[in-house]
């Protein structure tokens, strides 16, 4: 597996995308925390890179990698080897890949120029969020055969989580805002893992606000140890649950 | 010559200075009661350190109490430490401990009760229910005086320094810790606060009602239950101060209320869940402060008239100006906003174009506090992107026309 995993990775570093946008992400950063003289600006501005880019760039490059690399996949298959060990090898290959372009290309600016909480919650999100919608991204690129269907799929789901979702909270919110929301406010959280690592670092950054009304509850809950347990667990069951199902769709498909 | 100048002044100094009685555990004297008792006008009474239980010690005479190394003076929750009353007293360097407490009475360490010119400076007080209670008094002196307190919840505790219906009072350089109120004002008037740090309070860290024409000037409010609140005051001066991490549900920073005349400069309100609060204010100068790193900067109600706020620094504020109606009466021009995203084409460091400091989340969150849970998302920024294009929701007239471009130096 380790091997399988390797030759992925080495075709993925051979392609220079991966280069290109761990340049990108790091010049990015790099311009912001220079630019800006309030680090929390800078903050700010990456937050939002890490909540849009991340995941459509993560969806984008894992579909269109999954069905370039069909063929070696196929190829692959008639070697003696398990279904769910090539596609576990591709999977780890693509997110460690991707990860590891994030670390550098965010992870380390933030390390130097704010090594705050609020720089290490948003490692950790973009980490999570990367591994979350690489795995989302298998899901759609094993349902469908299509190449443009998959990646149209992908896209529809990647303006889901990022667009629609928060507009649809925003509706639930105002719609039975007669009624006690915060305890659902915090299952819909849940339920979207963009949203999710929105909420964590925003309880590092805009802890002053949140310190008011329903806040206070958001931050008690979130804030806690429990809270970041939930998180972290919620979070992998983000990204393991989509790759489970399309482990599943993969071992029985007529390829 | 000059030895008859010295004899001379040398037989009349007792006569200007008074006389020193010593007090002490191992003195001929050894109560500060009876020492007071044989001090006449004028006398100093020095008393050594030890643990005097006395009961309520009380002087109405003109004269100077001083302790050295801070002699306790023990109320055992049984009375007041301490009661001046009269003209040209000075009490300085004790420790109070202990005094009385109930829920029913204002009972304090010391007591300052229809008096003149007095001096309480450098004292301890710790474990009281009030720390230093003035009542009727003009041109007294608090100074330098740490109290801490133990309070536990608002209805059983009692008031850091408290003053009510006195003029021209001075408190100056303490420190108020662990009260329900840090410093307390009713019917106050003429007076000077100055470098005085009170946090940890459970309620207010100053709150003042009827308290006209006094000036604050660099104190510290700090981590208070509820920020500061003052109210129905007018011609107050608030220069240099600091309002720190004052966090809650109802915790502002500074609330006004019914205030007018006012000026607010130099201030620095850092990570308070509402800086200024506004409510029923007229003609209040918001001038040079800083607001960084504040959940709301300033909270101003539409029944607020003729404010001037300017020449401010808005820096990392969650929401720059909430408000909760459309009609806007004051002014916020010339202000430096770090969410201004506009442009300067001439060059003298002013935006060309308007800037909103009214967001409309902030609105959508005034009615819906749950809300809150979306803050930062990608499709509240396009909303407000869309309301800055097109304001519905937002009081179209809230707008700093000569937003800076650079921050003030301040």
């Amino acid at each position: 597996m380790m091997k399988l995993s390797r030759y992925v990775l080495y075709d993925i570093l051979r392609s220079k995308i991966i280069i290109a946008y761990t340049l990108f992400l790091f010049i990015v950063s790099v311009s912001m925390f220079q630019m800006e003289e309030e680090n929390s600006k800078a903050m700010l501005s990456l937050m939002n890179i890490i909540l849009i880019v991340l995941p459509l760039v993560s969806l984008v490059f894992t579909t269109i990698h999954y069905y370039n690399s069909y063929e070696f996949i196929e190829l692959m298959l008639s070697q003696p080897l398990s279904r769910k060990r090539i596609l576990l090898s591709e999977y780890a290959g693509i997110s460690l890949s991707l990860l590891s372009s994030f670390l550098i290309g965010v992870g380390i600016p933030v390390v130097l120029y704010a090594a705050t909480e609020t720089g290490m919650a948003i490692i950790f999100t973009g980490s999570a969020l990367t591994m979350v919608f690489t795995s989302i991204a298998f899901l759609a690129s094993v349902s469908a055969r299509d190449k443009a269907k998959g990646i149209g799929f992908a896209l529809l789901l990647w303006f889901y989580f990022a667009l629609i979702y928060d507009g649809l909270v925003l509706l639930i919110l105002f719609t039975f805002s007669d009624y006690p929301l915060e305890k659902l406010t915090l299952v819909l959280s849940a339920l979207n893992p963009i949203d999710l690592g929105r909420i964590f670092i925003m309880l590092k950054m805009d802890v002053s606000a949140l310190m008011g009304y329903t806040g206070a509850l958001y931050k008690d809950f979130f804030g806690s140890s429990s809270g970041l347990l939930f998180t972290i667990g919620i979070m992998t069951v983000w990204a393991l649950l989509p790759l489970w199902v399309a482990l599943r769709k993969f071992k029985k498909k007529d390829l | 010559m000059r030895f008859i100048i010295l004899f001379i002044s040398l037989c009349i100094s007792p006569f200007i200075f008074g006389n020193i009685i010593i007090v002490g555990k191992d003195k001929p004297i050894n109560s500060i009661i009876k020492g007071i008792e044989l001090a006449k006008n004028g006398d100093t009474v020095k008393v050594f350190p030890g643990l005097y239980k006395e009961g309520r010690i009380t002087i109405t005479k003109s004269i100077t109490l001083i302790g050295i190394n801070y002699p306790v003076i023990d109320g055992e929750k049984k009375v007041e430490n301490m009661i001046l009353s009269g003209s040209d007293i000075k009490v300085q360097g004790f420790h109070f401990i202990d005094s009385k407490h109930s829920s029913s009475n204002d009972y304090s360490a010391i007591n300052i009760i229809d008096a003149t010119r007095v001096i309480v400076e450098n004292n301890k007080i710790t474990n009281a229910h009030f720390g230093i209670h003035l009542a009727n008094t003009t041109y007294c002196t608090i100074n330098g005086n740490t109290i801490l307190g133990q309070a536990v919840s608002e209805q059983s505790a009692g008031n850091g320094i408290h003053i009510w219906k006195s003029s021209y009072a001075f408190v100056t350089n303490n420190h108020i810790q662990g009260h329900r109120d840090g410093i307390y004002f009713e019917f106050v008037t003429e007076s000077e606060i100055r470098n005085n740090k009170s946090e940890n309070n459970i309620r207010y860290g100053l709150h003042f009602m009827f308290s006209h024409n006094n000036f604050y000037a660099y104190n510290i409010f700090r981590k208070n239950g509820a920020g500061v609140a003052v109210m129905y005051t007018h011609h107050v001066r608030m220069e240099n101060n600091v309002f720190e991490e004052n966090w809650g549900t109802a915790s502002y920073a500074i609330l006004l209320k019914d205030i007018t005349d006012s000026k607010i400069a130099n201030n620095k309100f850092i990570s308070n869940t509402v800086g200024i609060f506004m409510e029923g204010c007229n003609r209040i100068a918001v001038n040079k402060n800083l607001f960084n790193k504040n959940g709301w900067a300033m909270k101003v109600q539409a029944n607020c008239v003729d404010n001037v706020i300017t020449n401010n620094n808005f820096k990392g504020n969650t929401f720059d100006i909430a408000t909760n109606g459309t009609m806007v009466s004051s002014s916020f021009d010339n202000n430096y906003w770090d969410k201004y995203d506009g442009y300067d084409m001439n060059k003298d460091g002013i935006g060309d174009i308007t800037y909103h400091p009214v967001s409309m989340y902030s609105m959508i969150i005034e009615q819906n506090p749950t809300a809150l849970i979306l803050l930062r998302s990608f499709m509240v920024t396009l909303l407000d992107k869309a309301e800055k294009a097109i304001p519905s929701l937002t009081p179209e007239n809230l707008v700093d026309k000569k937003p800076k471009m650079k921050p003030f130096k301040l």
